[in-house]
């Protein structure tokens, strides 16, 4: 499997998702955010961590129209694999390609600490090699997490199981103390109705070794691995 | 071609809760301030437009506002034109 990690100027995790996606035997390669086209053979785009241009407007709202972004649109929308994290959920909301937005965590605070996550889907390409209802410990490290978007969409995306990761205790209970940033329903990822862009508040790629604390965060690179693999295959 | 300067407003959604407005009216009510409620926090953004006719400029800054200045999921905007020159409202 072949994986691209875009860099946005103040971009700080795409070398960890570089390390992240490598953890489980893939390539990952750096794609700077100026490019206008993608290397070929790409299987799978990353939007990494980070303050992309400062976080200034809003999270995500400048690096939404930086070159590349026309290309990661294409390729989303004829059926690539696109994973934001942090910043780049805030990305993908922003450009449109998942529902809702992300603003100001509830507490004001910046939050930086693990986190438990119950899997709310496990027939995705992001999370086909768990089971439905694991508890995952990923750590979140943001200060505008909370997600949120009108009724109508909450409805729709809860309805269509769009819903990824759910904040919960470590034993799974959806509490309001177990959510970090007051995000509505304590909701931590989402995929879109297509179901191959995710985009997810939590850092997998900070959770890959057990030395780093948790090795929780691999199923998400192990389950694209699987998915692209049976595509081939197929 | 004229010049003009346009204010724009930013705020999030009445429905969606405002955190930094209800701690700045925590503050205020601790300052002896009740009568005082319903505090909103946004943004303030100045440019300035070149244009032939204020309906132009205000259609330039909608536009703006539309597809960058606000995220219309969350946020509500209002646009202010004035002509620069004078400073008086176009």
């Amino acid at each position: 499997m072949k994986i691209g990690v875009v860099t946005f100027p103040g971009s700080n995790c795409d070398a960890d998702a570089r390390y992240g996606a490598t953890v489980t035997g893939n390539d990952a390669i750096q794609l700077w955010h100026k490019e206008t086209s993608l290397p070929l053979g790409l299987d799978v785009i990353i939007l990494p961590g980070g303050f992309s241009y400062g976080d200034y407007l809003r999270t995500g709202a400048i690096a939404r129209f930086s070159p590349i972004m026309n290309e990661v649109l294409r390729f989303a929308n004829s059926g690539g694999l696109v994973l934001g994290i942090c910043n780049g959920f805030q990305i993908l909301c922003e450009s449109g390609l998942l529902p809702g937005g992300l603003i100001r965590n509830e507490n004001l605070s910046f939050v930086c600490k693990d986190v438990h996550l119950r899997v709310e889907n496990s027939v995705t390409p992001f999370s086909c090699t768990v089971k439905l209802g694991t508890v995952l410990r990923v750590p979140v490290a943001h200060g505008d997490g909370r997600f949120t978007a009108p009724q109508e969409t909450i409805d729709r995306i809860e309805g269509n199981g769009q819903v990824l990761y759910r904040y919960t205790t470590a034993t799974g209970d959806a509490t309001p103390e177990s959510n970090p940033n007051g995000s509505i329903h304590n909701i931590a990822g989402i995929i879109n109705e297509r179901g191959n862009v995710m985009g997810m508040m939590p850092h997998p790629e900070r959770a890959c070794e057990p030395i780093l604390g948790s090795a929780d965060g691999v199923s998400v690179f192990a389950s694209l691995d699987l998915h692209v693999a049976h595509s081939i295959l197929i | 071609m004229k010049t003009y300067t346009a204010s724009i407003t930013v705020t999030l959604r009445r429905a969606i809760l405002d955190v930094q407005g209800k701690a700045v009216e925590h503050a205020l009510h601790s300052l002896h301030m009740p009568a005082l409620g319903n505090v909103r926090i946004g943004k303030h953004i100045e440019l300035d437009v070149q244009a032939p006719d204020k309906e132009t400029a205000h259609g330039l800054v909608m536009d703006a506002c539309s597809k960058l200045l606000s995220n219309p999921v969350m946020e509500d905007f209002s646009v202010h034109i004035m002509e620069k020159a004078s400073g008086v409202p176009a």
